[in-house]
């Protein structure tokens, strides 16, 4: 073992061994993990523009094989594949999107506020976070939906939601590092607002885990989020959406299964994108081999408990 | 050895966090480590600590309040987001088949004519009763129509749980072992891949190479209707287990590589190491040890993804179990059986929490004196 360099658990010194021999490769491999997500969201947003038909027209017959008017063949009800996977996306894209930035700003104050006020103010949010943790994401959805009914506002609020208390574990988790620091000490003695300091010094500096969880978040939304769709919970029929159309079709796979086969691809080279970008920025930024949040599970273990 | 290690990383930490700058999260655990270690030092007479309650059964019995509170509140949620919230349950659940006479007949059912006290009241102590009401969608006994699907979940939960956990932990040594070889390499862009899979995709996945397209060699959806067992007809238990291992695999492997190459790499194995140890004694009794203890708690994750990842495979092959029982009953607006499952599963998850805390906890020895 190599003599460790002070200013370094030697774990973490091993870990940096591998990444730091080809810097160039690994830029590389960033940018084409980068490149297979925004080609989906690409097509996902343009595909509308340049559908050969209207997603929702009955043209032929139903679980008719790919030919050259209809390239990826039609759907249980006739209607064209293509079109449908062209027009499926956008909406899903907007509310992973949006459901994501509502949990981590929710996720995001409440962490901070956690961690920098302390107290009964930590104690209570920790105590909701624990609640809102007792629910598997798709569940807590679920329980919404059932009342409510599959309302895409709701879903995005449902999703968000959901996402909000493990950001804020592990954005509470980086604050209290951040707090102990001198700038904020310097800043407190010169009686600057707490939401202030929240604001101004302890916000910018929790920029790379929020943009670790940000990526981590974007990909769970966008699995939950059509995980809903093909449940029949999220846009109804006779809506073009990725997840819906997996469900519909899958009866006749053995028909026309690129009816199955596309919407189920893009979805996965999506998530894939995301998590594998994702993670080249959580070893870039926090030089960590694990996701934030597994760190902070074992990490808090029997001593986290503020109580 | 541990101690010397502890010694060293606090002057470690400080260097590291000056010229780090943004918080990092191994600084972070180091300091929190070596502050456990210090604080530990000074040990106490053993007839002192003896007469202090039992750290461990102190945690256990603090958690377990805290879960019991946990539940609780949830069991208000629950209740609050079914019953409450949309202004008139009866109301949602008739839909447009809407009457004043149906309608009375369902509030009176749901107990909607009573005040919300008394609605929560006479819910709650129903569920501790037994009397837990019936379904409203076909008028079934809560309990008959929930018990076969509860077995039949568990049994999948836990086959998966333990084919996933067994086969992560076994691939995640070997991939540490042999670092940086093809195989590394192999199986860590696939965990990689493979960890950001939606569940129904890989379903799918497996449906189209196994049970249709390319080969049929397993059914595709089980026939099994509801109110039977799973083990009735193993055949149809493959590819739902299946699914859930490809999908839990990744996280066990990731963390177990991780922890394996930690403990490989540390002292008491260079010093095993130096005194000669033959390198599987090495490998079994001193870096295996060391390395589970970290991963299970990552095993625990899993069985509390697994509570929430059943919904969507339970229904992609027609598993009955409570998963696919959850998404009929939504489907219908059957609340009293969505309470009852939803309650169900964050119960399971709160356990499930508690359990693996205190494993972690046995599993790490440094860390039972420490609070």
């Amino acid at each position: 073992m190599t003599v460790a360099a002070p200013g370094k658990p030697p774990a973490a010194q091993a870990r940096d061994t591998r990444t730091a021999r080809h810097p160039w490769l690994t830029v590389l491999a960033t940018a084409v993990r980068l490149c297979l997500a925004s080609l989906v969201v690409l097509l996902a947003i343009i595909g509308p523009l340049v559908s050969p038909g209207t997603p929702t027209a009955l043209v032929t017959f139903a679980f008719a094989k790919p030919s050259g008017h209809f390239p990826l063949g039609s759907d249980f009800l006739g209607r064209d594949v293509l079109a449908r996977v062209l027009n499926g996306g956008w909406v899903l894209l907007i509310m992973a999107a949006a459901a994501t930035a509502f949990g981590i700003i929710v996720g995001t104050a409440a962490g901070v506020s956690a961690a920098y006020r302390r107290g009964r103010a930590d104690g209570l949010i920790m105590r909701t976070v624990d609640v809102i943790l007792a629910f598997p994401q798709l569940v807590f959805a679920l329980l919404l939906v059932s009342v409510i009914g599959p309302k895409l506002w709701l879903i995005v609020l449902a999703v968000g939601l959901s996402h909000a208390p493990q950001v804020a574990r592990v954005i509470r988790s980086a604050t209290l590092d951040i707090t102990e620091r001198d700038f904020v000490k310097v800043v407190e003695l010169q009686r600057m607002r707490p939401s202030k300091v929240m604001a101004r010094e302890i916000l910018p500096n929790l920029i790379s885990p929020l943009m670790v969880e940000a990526g981590l978040r974007l990909t769970y939304s966008i699995v939950i989020m059509s995980g809903l769709s093909f449940l029949g919970f999220g846009q109804q029929p006779p809506a073009a959406n990725w997840g819906l159309m997996i469900n519909e079709n899958r009866i006749g796979l053995e028909l026309n299964p690129w009816a199955v086969i596309v919407p189920a691809a893009l979805i996965a080279l999506l998530t894939i994108g995301t998590n594998t970008f994702t993670d080249a920025v959580a070893r870039v930024t926090l030089g960590v081999d694990r996701l934030p949040e597994e760190a902070v599970l074992t990490d808090d273990l029997g001593l986290g408990r503020t109580t | 050895m541990r101690a010397n290690l502890a010694g060293k990383w606090p002057t470690a930490e400080r260097g590291h966090r000056r010229d780090a700058g943004p918080h990092t999260i191994t600084a972070d655990r180091a300091r929190r480590e070596s502050a456990v270690a210090v604080a530990a030092a000074p040990a106490k007479p053993p007839a002192a600590r003896r007469l202090e309650a039992h750290p461990i059964a102190e945690l256990v019995a603090r958690r377990l309040a805290a879960g019991v509170l946990t539940l609780l509140v949830v069991s208000v949620v629950v209740f609050l987001a079914t019953q409450v919230l949309p202004g008139n349950a009866a109301y949602a659940v008739l839909g447009r088949s809407a009457n004043p006479v149906r309608l009375h007949a369902l509030e009176r059912q749901l107990h909607l004519d009573r005040g919300i006290f008394e609605q929560y009241w006479l819910w709650l102590s129903g569920l501790f009763t037994g009397r837990l009401g019936t379904s409203l969608a076909n008028g079934q006994s809560l309990w008959a129509l929930v018990q076969p699907r509860l077995v039949n979940s568990a049994v999948l939960v836990f086959v998966t749980g333990l084919i996933g956990s067994v086969a992560g932990v076994a691939l995640g040594a070997v991939a540490a072992l042999r670092k940086d070889s093809w195989f590394d390499h192999v199986t860590s862009v696939a965990a990689l891949a493979v960890t950001a899979l939606p569940e129904f995709v890989v379903a799918i996945a497996l449906i189209i190479l196994l049970a249709t397209v390319v080969a049929h060699l397993l059914p595709a959806v089980s026939l099994l209707p509801p109110g039977t067992y799973a083990w009735s007809q193993p055949k149809l238990l493959i590819l739902p287990v299946a699914t859930l291992v490809i999908v839990i695999v990744p996280y066990i492997f990731r963390m177990m590589r991780a922890a394996m190459i930690e403990a490989l790499e540390s002292d008491y194995v260079e010093m095993a190491r130096l005194k000669g140890v033959p390198e599987w004694q090495i490998v079994l009794a001193h870096a295996l040890p060391n390395a589970i203890a970290p991963t299970i708690q990552v095993i625990g994750l899993n069985f509390l993804y697994l509570a929430g990842g059943v919904v969507v495979v339970e229904f992609v092959f027609n598993f009955p179990g409570i998963g696919q029982g959850l998404v009929f009953a939504v489907q219908n607006r059957d609340i009293p059986v969505i309470q009852f499952i939803v309650l169900v599963l964050a119960a399971f998850y709160v356990v499930m929490n508690i359990v693996t805390d205190v494993i972690a906890l046995l599993a790490t020895p440094r860390r039972r004196i420490a609070r």
